[in-house]
């Protein structure tokens, strides 16, 4: 994990030597002796190695440098207030979306192959197959322009989280729907629901505590690559609602060469995930025993 | 039942000749034994499966078209998709044979009353825009064609790719086995803990976008899991009798790789291949989306979006047409994709 984490510091960094444009091209025209002061102030003088080892240095104790693109403001002042709203809204759409898509799921398992189970897959279909931003953009005209119930963008509380949400969680959606239908279809022809059907009890209980339950352990093991999607999700669909987010800053600093930032998403983006994957092994070692004795502690 | 008398048989019965009566086979086994169908090769029988999957012929048939039209249109476009014409930007779409319906008559809601655009920028009446105009005059319909075709050129660039690196990659992991797998599975682990958008991204910004860096950008990272899928498969059979067989033989291990387990997961190879195509035509679109992509004036479904989101409040259809467009392609390339899974491993499914 650890080796991970260096292993993309150390290819950001060298691969931000190689960019094009210097951080000033944004700024007037500046004399050769105040570039070269400049570049004395933030250590771009030294050579590359020494640089890399303050920067690896800094990283440590979580100073991500001093961004190019607003004057002397550190990188990590900039971040962490944009770190709010980005995971809000991943949260929201995890959570929106794995819930109905594993209501959809259920409903097109107890139902299979009829109608109803045709309609779930087709909007599973649907929601893996259309691009998230096609998605943002959409329900932008619908409901913010053509219908005017909800903003349009900007970030001023729950209103504001609605549209982007939805957008978002459509993948989660899909994906955990496909899922869940496979897993619960397995489920529910096996012996012990056919018990629990001749015990008496209804469908829905039968569905919900028999079949869901175990149904839900693999569903974990989904979370990894939900996450990933997630966050390239929300590089588009935070530009699109304007909101405030961490994936505004990285498309904004791209677009002006601003390294210390772009350095610090990436990092902050791998960190984010490497975290949420260790996370999933863990869980899923806690819910399911037999995992736990066969793996080692490999993280 | 009517008793025939033997003296007294009709004579067109007498004069059939006796050798032309054979005593009835009285064992059956033969026939019970016999293979009613014809028999079918992988191939064949996979065929067979897909063609009973309504979802994926109709998303092959609609795959096969847009290619078909795609690859045409470099040579027999309506217009030339580069052409900039300043007098005929953001003309609305305009089809000779629906003039009556609005929409598509060449005529364009201004301050609420309908007015033909067509006639204010003088267009020739021969001259035609299916599809409208963009902000810079160009055909939209030709763009689209264009879009459509570098779109899905660089899927097909990516998912080759892919599968070069992952196949050799994963063949030789898994059949070399020992020290050299587990340092080849330490170096999987390590990448793919890096996030693939991050890797894009960087490559994007580093190298001047283009077909070719795009290409690059995406292979970096999605080769892994084609990679690791190969050397699940390799894995299991690699200890099967006829590769064990083909060993004691004395054939190469390249000759191994290559004969006899290659193509044996070339069904799981093409279902990955078929999954990651429209993966790549995401990512392209993505890339183009926020800005990183193809530089104007080529086209791709994604530079298309985002052209046309810029100017979408006003010429909402600039989006939609290569939305829609990105969308069936790739609902298609899914469908077809879930459809040959199930094609070729009818078990997979419940």
């Amino acid at each position: 994990m650890i080796i991970t984490l260096w292993l993309i510091a150390t290819i950001t960094f060298f691969l931000m030597q190689l960019l094009p444009g210097t951080p000033y091209t944004n700024q007037e025209k500046l004399s050769p002796e105040t570039i070269a002061m400049l570049n004395k102030q933030s250590g771009l003088d030294k050579p590359v190695i020494v640089q890399y080892g303050i920067y690896l240095k800094n990283l440590l104790v979580g100073d991500f440098g001093i961004s190019f693109q607003f004057k002397n403001q550190p990188v990590a002042k900039l971040l962490v207030g944009r770190i709010g709203p980005s995971v809000q809204l991943g949260a929201q759409a995890i959570v929106f979306g794995t819930l109905v898509g594993i209501l959809l799921g259920i409903i097109a398992a107890m139902r299979q192959n009829t109608w109803v189970d045709t309609l779930a897959t087709l909007m599973a279909i649907l929601g893996r197959s259309i691009p998230n931003f096609v998605f943002a953009v959409l329900l932008q005209y619908i409901f913010a322009m053509k219908l005017k119930v909800l903003p349009i963008a900007m970030w001023n509380g729950f209103a504001y989280t609605i549209l982007p949400t939805i957008a978002l969680a459509m993948s989660p959606m899909a994906d955990s729907a496909r899922f869940i239908r496979t897993e619960m279809v397995e489920v529910l022809h096996s012996d012990y629901v056919e018990l629990a059907r001749a015990k008496g009890l209804s469908r829905w209980q039968v569905a919900v505590r028999h079949g869901l339950r175990n149904s839900l352990i693999p569903l974990i093991t989904l979370l990894g690559p939900l996450a990933v999607g997630l966050m390239t999700g929300s590089l588009v669909v935070e530009n699109i609602f304007a909101i405030p987010g961490i994936g505004e800053q990285f498309v904004k600093s791209i677009m002006t060469n601003d390294y210390p930032t772009i350095m610090a998403v990436t990092i902050l983006y791998s960190a984010l995930l490497v975290f949420v994957i260790l996370i999933v092994d863990l869980l899923y070692g806690l819910i399911d025993p037999r995992i736990r004795v066969s793996g080692g502690a490999k993280g | 039942m009517e008793t025939v008398d033997l003296n007294n048989v009709p004579e067109k019965i007498k004069k059939i000749p006796a050798n032309d009566f054979q005593p009835l086979d009285t064992s059956t086994t033969k026939e019970r034994e016999r293979i009613a169908t014809p028999s079918l090769s992988f191939l064949q029988d996979s065929w067979r499966r897909l063609k009973k999957n309504k979802a994926a012929v109709i998303s092959l048939v609609f795959l096969g078209i847009i290619i078909f039209i795609s690859i045409i249109t470099i040579w027999v476009s309506p217009h030339d998709p580069t052409q900039q014409n300043v007098a005929y930007i953001n003309l609305p779409p305009r089809i000779p044979f629906l003039d009556s319906i609005n929409g598509f008559n060449g005529t364009a809601n201004v301050a609420g009353k309908m007015v033909d655009k067509y006639a204010q920028a003088n267009v020739p009446d021969n001259v035609n825009f299916y599809l409208g105009t963009d902000g810079l005059g160009r055909d939209v319909l030709s763009r689209l064609f264009m879009g459509t075709r570098i779109s899905l050129l660089i899927a097909f660039i990516a998912a080759l790719l892919d599968i070069t690196i992952g196949v050799t990659y994963g063949l030789i992991s898994g059949l070399l086995g020992g020290r050299v797998d587990t340092v080849m599975q330490r170096v999987l682990e390590v990448l793919s803990g890096i996030p693939n958008l991050v890797v894009m991204i960087l490559m994007l910004t580093v190298f001047d976008p283009g077909i070719l860096s795009i290409v690059l950008a995406m292979v970096i990272t999605n080769w892994i899991s084609m990679a690791r899928i190969v050397r699940a498969q390799t894995l299991k059979l690699k200890d099967q009798e006829f590769v064990l067989a083909a060993q004691t033989l004395g054939e190469s291990r390249l000759k191994i790789a290559i004969k006899h387990i290659l193509p044996n997961i070339s069904s799981v190879i093409i279902v990955q291949m078929m999954f990651s195509i429209p993966s790549a035509i995401f990512f392209e679109a993505f890339l183009s989306f926020i800005g990183l992509g193809l530089r104007p004036p080529t086209a791709s479904l994604g530079t298309l979006l985002n052209e046309g989101y810029k100017t979408f409040r006003f010429l909402p259809y600039l989006m939609w047409i290569p939305a829609v467009t990105l969308s069936v392609v790739m609902i298609c390339f899914n469908l077809l994709a879930d459809g040959l899974r199930d094609a070729f491993d009818p078990k997979m499914k419940e």
